[in-house]
């Protein structure tokens, strides 16, 4: 009986090996991927389980965290949700993150191993640390001051400090409040639901995830390449531009809005958004000299991040002459964002060098220790000194004594253009009114701010909506929130 | 070592009774499942629960009673069994009362303590009441009527998740086919000391296979076949599972005929597959054991059993630590038959470890002892209980982990469920009592009416 005994305990171990080795196949060789199975909630229940990191504008949270009591426990809240949509976007536990949320989650989150005081150790215990803040280079006054003055009018203004690139105010209309999406359930769902299907798209960020055609406003870009090129030496000599203008190639004129137009000097043809000299200037200037001009503005990039990522900015690479005449008044197939039209006003702004646009000013740990800090960069120099500040001088000409006079501020230096781009089939759309624009203080040494506004759906007939109507207001509203600090 | 001296009487041979042991380890165990509940309330509430020291006490009150009874009436007992049965059984209640936090308005920690003092007073009960083992020998046929009635019963209340096993009376309930295990490894264990050398030398020989007598091995069959028939329509794998082992296993043990079991595995293998492949509650289980991630691909979201993998891996080597884990989103049963899970996250693939170890210890020192003792019926005895503990462990640790098809069953003491663990109590009660008899110094003179032990061959 005992050997038996002995038999029946032996099979007794087999059933611990197979149970243990069970055990380790499980816990340890097949662990990663049933940690990584989509259906498993852990991660995500481990991602709320703390308090997120906050978006910090003026040294003041505009984000916050509420305690649920549910199985994915904080929620996230917003202070003025609708006015910092477009900089924070949301963090939803149903829909996922956008914009800064999604650009330092890891940073908010605290997975990012730069706040871990030691990385390794992290990597073993699995710890989370708490949520790093990310503070922004937004200013609040700027930011209010735009969305004021867009008051829920279809639109969107984008301001930076010409001489870092930091991004002063990213504002889109109409907004939303992203705490809406915050949690589960119904009322988030039926939120996602309402806000997505509105004819009005509240959640479409205009200011960086939109292109318009900038019509006039991109006339500044023209006159840079004309003036690097030195197809214009002199801004105050005759063009030799026809008026009618006929198209290269085809038997279409082109129209002007402006009177005057005929031979003008490029100073007149800014002042008073000549379309003909500008068409005929961009033509002069050439497929490949307008290319490279509007490339170093940062045209044609699918590249930048601020950092979220910022559509693509478009002037055809390959067209007919026709074609590249509408395009440098910024019509055809032109179409740029409005933060790209805030960097033409910078470059002008900053003696021809473009600064890389940033929209995180540092990232810090839970007890306000800087973790990463972003510091300038430039992009391109976009143009010569010289042809810069013979543009600062054009622009300045066109708030004084052209169209922009809406956007001046008694003892500062201002310089803006108005543009208004037609679209729709025949132009039948109501135009979009731009307004892109810089102020310099009398005194400092550097431009304080260069802005861009886009207005939408401005309902008024054709000489109103032109930028200077609609637009310029908003644009010295947020220069002087700008000036003011 | 001999006497020298004529005057002088031999010293006695003193086998050490290893008491002291015995309650320094149980100290551990309590101190243990102390600092669980500690551990707990520390991680899930930021401080330490206000009845922990209460909760201490408690289980050390018990702990110690149960101490003195085995110290007055069973002084050779296997040291090592009382202190694993109270350290896993604190720690089933620590991982029960960790789940309760998750969910507020159903409490089963409180519950599971008085089935556990229940179960202790029935240890005592046992111990102290059940002087020697061989007395069970006699109601081998009371034992195996009651198995059945216990076992029928259920039948005729509604079922359960799908098992009718249960009997509920007002609020209370409870799985008799539990207390059925023990009666029935009673029944095989007497009858088969009674009759093994019938079953082993007589009988006609087919081919290489040698059968017992019809007479000598009909009951047995009989009432196996019956009482897996019972359990196969109560739909309750998991014990019919553990009593076809314990049958096979104790067949092996009294006869040693390896063709016998070679056919019964055969037989077991036959019927399960066709159980398996006809009955769709069996079916369904098995499928979800090939295909555990089946529903998250089909977009129901992860099963039970996908649930239970995801909270072992998360577990890891070291384990979340206690109260860190997210097992609850086992959901249904998490704190019954899933509770190892919990374990396997929180403790992780060490701490689970620990735990298959304590298991194993338990179920080789009933082995030991019934190695060390004399009689037939007390070493089937012992085999048989201990076998109960080792197939019930497999059964239902393989079956969460993805090893082998779930199947419905207490992990005995750490489950929530009050049938098992009262039932867990007695068997251990049962092993104290016969280590106790395996390692008492033998009498000097031979009991009349008790057969001399028979020096075997292979011994």
């Amino acid at each position: 009986m005992i050997r038996y005994i002995r038999r029946a305990a032996g099979f007794c171990l087999l059933l611990l090996v197979a149970l243990l080795l069970n055990a380790a196949r499980v816990q340890v060789f097949q662990a990663e991927a049933l940690d990584d199975n989509p259906a498993n909630r852990r991660t995500t229940i481990s991602r709320y389980e703390q308090k997120r990191g906050d978006i910090v504008v003026d040294g003041r949270a505009v984000t916050g965290s509420r305690d649920s009591g549910e199985q994915l426990r904080y929620e996230r809240t917003y202070r003025q949700g609708p006015l910092y949509a477009p900089v924070t976007g949301y963090a939803s536990q149903t829909y996922g993150t956008t914009l800064l949320e999604h650009a330092e989650d890891d940073i908010l989150s605290g997975t990012d191993s730069m706040l871990a005081p030691l990385p390794l150790w992290n990597e073993i215990t699995r710890s989370r640390q708490p949520g790093g803040d990310v503070v922004t280079t937004i200013e609040g006054a700027v930011q209010r001051a735009a969305y004021n003055g867009l008051g829920g009018r279809k639109g969107a203004v984008a301001a930076v400090e010409p001489s870092t690139g930091k991004i002063l105010a990213l504002v889109s209309s109409p907004s939303y409040d992203p705490q809406e999406l915050s949690g589960t359930g119904k009322a988030v769902t039926g939120a996602w639901a309402r806000l997505n299907g509105s004819p009005r798209q509240p959640m479409l960020n205009r200011a960086i995830r939109q292109t318009y055609p900038p019509g006039s406003a991109f006339k500044i870009v023209t006159a840079a390449a004309a003036l690097d090129t030195e197809v214009v030496t002199d801004i105050e000599a005759p063009t030799r531009t026809p008026e009618p203008y006929v198209l290269p190639g085809t038997g279409t004129t082109l129209p002007n809005e402006a009177r005057g137009c005929r031979n003008a000097s490029l100073e007149y043809a800014i002042r008073v958004s000549c379309n003909t000299v500008m068409a005929e200037l961009g033509v002069r200037v050439g497929m490949a000299g307008m290319l490279d001009t509007v490339q170093k503005f940062g045209f044609n990039d699918d590249g930048l991040k601020i950092p979220s990522g910022v559509s693509r900015s478009n002037f055809d690479t390959s067209m007919t002459a026709d074609q590249l005449a509408l395009s440098s008044i910024g019509q055809y197939d032109t179409r740029a964002t409005p933060l790209q039209m805030a960097m033409v006003a910078a470059a002008v702004a900053n003696g021809g060098e473009l600064k890389s646009p940033y929209l995180v000013d540092r990232t810090t740990d839970a007890d306000g220790d800087t973790v990463t800090r972003n510091s300038q960069k430039s992009l391109h120099q976009a143009m010569n000194p010289a042809t810069a500040t013979q543009l600062q001088q054009l622009m300045v000409d066109a708030v004084e004594n052209g169209t922009g006079t809406n956007a001046a501020i008694p003892g500062v230096r201002v310089g803006g253009k108005t543009g208004t781009a037609q679209h729709g089939i025949d132009n039948t759309g109501t135009p979009y009114a731009w307004f892109i624009s810089w102020a310099h203080e009398n005194g400092d040494g550097q431009p304080a701010v260069a802005v861009a506004v886009v207005v939408e759906d401005a309902s008024a007939d054709r000489a109103d909506i032109s930028g200077g109507g609609s637009a310029a207001p908003i644009a010295r509203a947020v220069m002087r929130a700008a000036l003011a600090d | 070592m001999t006497a020298t001296t004529v005057d002088a009487p031999p010293p006695d041979l003193r086998l050490p009774k290893r008491r002291g042991v015995e309650l320094s380890l149980l100290v551990c165990a309590v101190l243990i499942a102390v600092y669980g509940y500690i551990d707990v309330g520390l991680t899930k509430n930021g401080a330490v629960p206000p009845d922990a020291a209460g909760y201490g006490a408690g289980l050390g009150v018990l702990a110690l009673l149960a101490h003195l009874a085995v110290r007055f009436r069973a002084p050779y007992a296997d040291p090592l069994l009382l202190p694993i049965a109270v350290l896993l059984n604190g720690l089933g209640l620590v991982l029960i009362y960790r789940l309760d936090l998750e969910t507020p308005k159903d409490q089963a920690a409180p519950t599971q303590l008085v089935w556990s003092t229940l179960g202790v007073a029935l240890f005592i009960g046992v111990v102290i009441l059940l002087r020697d083992h061989r007395v069970l020998q006699r109601y081998a046929y009371v034992s195996v009527a009651a198995a059945l009635a216990l076992m029928i019963v259920p039948i005729f209340f509604p079922a359960v998740n799908g098992a009718k096993i249960w009997i509920r009376v007002g609020g209370f309930s409870f799985q008799p086919g539990e207390f059925a295990k023990i009666l029935l490894a009673v029944f095989f264990a007497a009858y088969l000391a009674a009759n093994r050398n019938a079953l082993a030398y007589t009988g006609r020989k087919i081919w290489k296979l040698q059968l017992p007598t019809g007479r000598v091995l009909g009951p047995i069959v009989a009432i196996w076949l019956l009482s897996v028939g019972v359990l196969v329509l109560e739909r309750d794998l998991g014990t019919s599972l553990l009593f076809f082992g314990l049958f096979v296993i104790l067949l092996y043990v009294a006869t040693g005929r390896t063709g016998w079991i070679a056919v019964g595995l055969l037989l077991a293998a036959v019927g399960a597959f066709v159980v398996g492949s006809l009955e769709p509650h069996v079916h369904s289980r098995v499928q979800d054991w090939l295909h555990p991630f089946a529903s998250i691909d089909a977009g129901r979201g992860p099963g039970q059993l996908a649930q239970s993998l995801f909270a072992f891996a998360a577990g890891g080597t070291l384990g979340a630590g206690l109260g860190a884990g997210d097992s609850i989103l086992i959901g249904f049963a998490a704190k019954s038959d899933f509770i190892l899970a919990t374990a396997g996250e929180e403790l992780g693939l060490s701490g689970l470890t620990a735990v298959f170890l304590l298991y194993a210890l338990l179920v080789a020192r009933g082995y030991r002892a019934g190695l060390a003792l004399r009689d037939p019926f007390g070493r089937l005895l012992a085999i048989g209980l201990a076998s109960i503990l080792a197939l019930q462990v497999f059964v239902i640790a393989g079956g969460v982990m993805g090893l082998i098809p779930l199947t419905g069953m207490a992990m005995p003491f750490l489950a929530q469920g009050g049938s098992s663990v009262v039932t867990n109590w007695i068997i251990v009660a049962l092993l104290i009592r016969v280590s106790d008899s395996a390692r008492r110094p033998q009498p000097e003179h031979v009991e009349t009416g008790v057969i001399a032990p028979v020096v075997e061959a292979d011994q």
